[in-house]
């Protein structure tokens, strides 16, 4: 039987296919130079002393920035006013002596409250030492969280320059032997990540690992438009009258429906795995890693078939012509991808997007399927989008047999 | 065996009564023809009866079975020869009348052997296995007959089920019906076709604007109607000549 429409086939099977092969190759470039590119940034040292050693050593540990020497700061501003670069970072000059002096002028002062203060013979010009500023320089188009990550590192940094140049100074106010260390400089509280077990630092899918979930939620849903068609067939054709007279209630036969529907959608996903495991590492792409997680992975598939083939239930019972269903399914089908995250990650979505994100089982599922990917979870963590996927399927489901009731109480 | 008490319809939005008032009984056994002109109220009646629409108001049974209380029951002893060609085109016969004849619980081959023995009794034996698509459209409501009688219905609504055929097909048709009938099956008959009418049904009764407005054997008619030579002449002496278009 299945063989009696080939172009529904096509729609069905190859049609997916088609996409995540397409999709995934070219996103596969793009992929990459995401996770391996830095942004270049471009630095200005005035000062050539310890802080904006330390705070450059700092910087050109981190995986996102390159640093790139500038020689002037009107030349750094200019550059990043241009829109060439997106953050100039500039040391002043004499940075670290003055801070040097300021820290040492205060510990003086400290000591000197405790009466511990150095031989008064010997006093100090104190001239006041000018507060210093590091001037960064974004582009106008440089996002809050960007510049806020980047204050708070160079905060950071200096912070523990200043408090090392504290403990130093003290050490040598009270300690005549410098070889002797007073105190313990190391800091007292450190940061460590911890990633879920198995995973690797950096949890951001490659192209396989977003594109075959994806796609494979996309096929899964545009189930909504052969079974809302075939809906409506047979309401116009005038089965839908032999089954209304049948003893079969309606519920039976959305059921009847759900079972077949559901078969192609696990179907669908089961190919989808197999395009990810064997053809992609064959034409050069990332091998979609599913061991230990199959079962897991159909369970996904299955509760996302569900939630559309509810969808597909209801705009087969309301809607009155394959006019109606096909055109509002497809445009349905697409705006839920785009919601889910299936093009643009919900991350990088405006806010209230995000927000309204939420509300697509795409979201819902692609979130599940990630789960099992980057994040490597077990069963009882999925159960929140899986539930939400059953919810929607039950509500969808529930809501064309009360409509299908109510035409029928005409 | 059916009993129609001052069944009312009216739909949404409708101004009039579709069907007003109607009472009626139909005996056991009996080929009973509604006759009407378009509008009449037939096909409203009949989708009452047949569990399609809720009525507005009133009541009727089936074999004892009141539709408000049994309606599940109601369906398991009826069946439906709609208009349509209700079939799907891209299966075969064989696998429309299996699906259709499964939705009674009929299974396995008792199921076979009931499509098989229609399907040779209305010489479509040899077609079994060729989709619907393919068959003309003498050949499909000869399908279209099968898929509603597997299940041995006690009452039968044929609402037109000759219409479009040629007269080869029409005859092997009304010969079936015959057959059935004698094996005890209560008939509901719709058609435009009155000398078909009249010789098919034992009892006819014309409607107009939802009312019953005469019923009686078909012999009978003609006879107490002046100048009516046949069925026709009866139901235009009643309904009038002019016509009757809605929308």
């Amino acid at each position: 039987m299945l063989t009696r429409d080939i172009g529904g086939l096509a729609i069905l099977f190859l049609m997916p296919i088609l996409l995540v092969i397409t999709i995934t190759t070219i996103q596969d470039g793009t992929f990459k130079i995401v996770k391996e590119t830095k942004i270049p940034v471009l630095w200005v040292d005035e000062d050539q002393g310890e802080i904006s050693k330390s705070i450059f050593e700092g910087l050109s540990n981190s995986k996102t920035l390159e640093l790139i020497t500038a020689s002037s700061e009107d030349e750094a501003k200019s550059s990043v006013f241009k829109g060439n670069y997106q953050l100039a970072i500039v040391i002043p000059k004499n940075l670290s002596t003055d801070l040097a002096a300021k820290v040492d002028e205060n510990v003086s002062g400290i000591m000197a409250k405790f009466g511990l203060e150095e031989d008064t013979a010997t006093v100090v010009d104190k001239t006041p030492i000018a507060q210093k500023e590091i001037r960064l320089y974004f582009d106008p188009a440089t996002q809050y969280a960007f510049k806020s990550s980047i204050k708070n590192g160079i905060n950071q940094m200096i912070a523990q320059v200043e408090t090392q140049s504290i403990y130093k100074a003290f050490q040598e106010q009270l300690e005549e032997d410098p070889s002797k260390d007073f105190f313990e400089t190391e800091s007292f509280i450190s940061f460590k990540e911890i990633v879920p077990n198995g995973m690797q630092d950096d949890a951001i899918p490659n192209a396989t690992q977003h594109n075959i979930p994806a796609w494979s939620l996309f096929a899964i849903f545009f189930i909504i438009l052969p079974l809302s068609i075939n809906m409506v067939k047979e309401k116009n054709q005038g089965t839908f009258v032999r089954l209304r007279t049948n003893p079969i209630s309606y519920a039976t036969v959305l059921g009847g429906k759900t079972l077949v529907f559901l078969a192609v959608a696990l179907l669908q996903f089961g190919i989808m795995l197999l395009i990810g495991v064997y053809l992609f590492p064959n034409i050069g792409l990332p091998k979609l890693e599913i061991s230990g997680n199959v079962g897991i992975l159909f369970v996904v598939a299955f509760f996302a078939g569900l939630a559309a083939i509810g969808l597909g239930l209801l705009l087969g019972t309301i809607a009155k012509s394959q006019e109606q269903s096909a055109p509002f399914g497809a445009t349905f089908v697409v705006i839920l991808a785009a919601l889910g995250g299936v093009w643009v990650p919900v991350f990088a979505m405006p806010s209230f997007m995000q927000s309204i994100s939420r509300l697509s089982p795409m979201n819902w599922g692609l979130n599940a399927f990630y789960h099992v990917f980057l994040r490597n979870v077990d069963f009882p963590e999925l159960i929140p989008e899986l539930s939400l996927l059953f919810l929607f399927f039950i509500a969808t489901t529930l809501i064309a047999i009360l409509y299908n009731k109510r035409q029928n109480s005409v | 065996m059916i009993k129609i008490n001052e069944l009312n319809k009216k739909y949404k939005g409708a101004e009039h009564y579709s069907v007003a008032g109607l009472t009626l009984r139909i005996e056991e056994q009996e080929i009973f023809g509604l006759l009407g002109p378009n509008g009449a109220g037939k096909t409203t009646l009949i989708s009452m009866l047949s569990s399609l629409i809720k009525p507005t108001s009133g009541s009727f049974s089936i074999d004892g079975l009141n539709y408000q209380e049994h309606s599940n029951d109601l369906k398991k002893i009826i069946g439906i020869v709609p208009q349509e060609y209700a079939l799907y085109p891209s299966l075969t016969a064989f696998e429309n009348l299996s699906y259709f004849g499964s939705t009674y619980g009929i299974r396995g081959n008792h199921l076979k052997e009931k499509i098989n023995q229609h399907l040779e009794t209305l010489g479509l034996l040899n077609f079994a296995h060729k989709k619907i698509s393919t068959f003309s459209g003498g050949m499909k409501r000869r399908i279209n007959l099968i898929a509603s009688i597997l299940h041995e219905p006690k009452v039968l609504f044929l609402d037109e089920p000759t219409v479009g055929v040629d007269v080869q097909s029409k005859n092997v048709i009304i010969d079936h019906l015959k057959k059935l009938n004698a094996t005890g099956t209560t008939m509901i008959y719709t058609s435009h076709h009155l000398n078909e009418a009249e010789d098919f049904c034992t009892r006819v009764a014309i409607i107009d604007d939802g009312k019953i407005i005469t019923k009686g054997k078909p012999k009978a008619l003609v006879a107490s109607h002046n100048n009516a030579r046949n069925l026709e002449d009866v139901f235009l002496a009643i309904t009038g000549k002019a016509l009757r278009d809605y929308a």
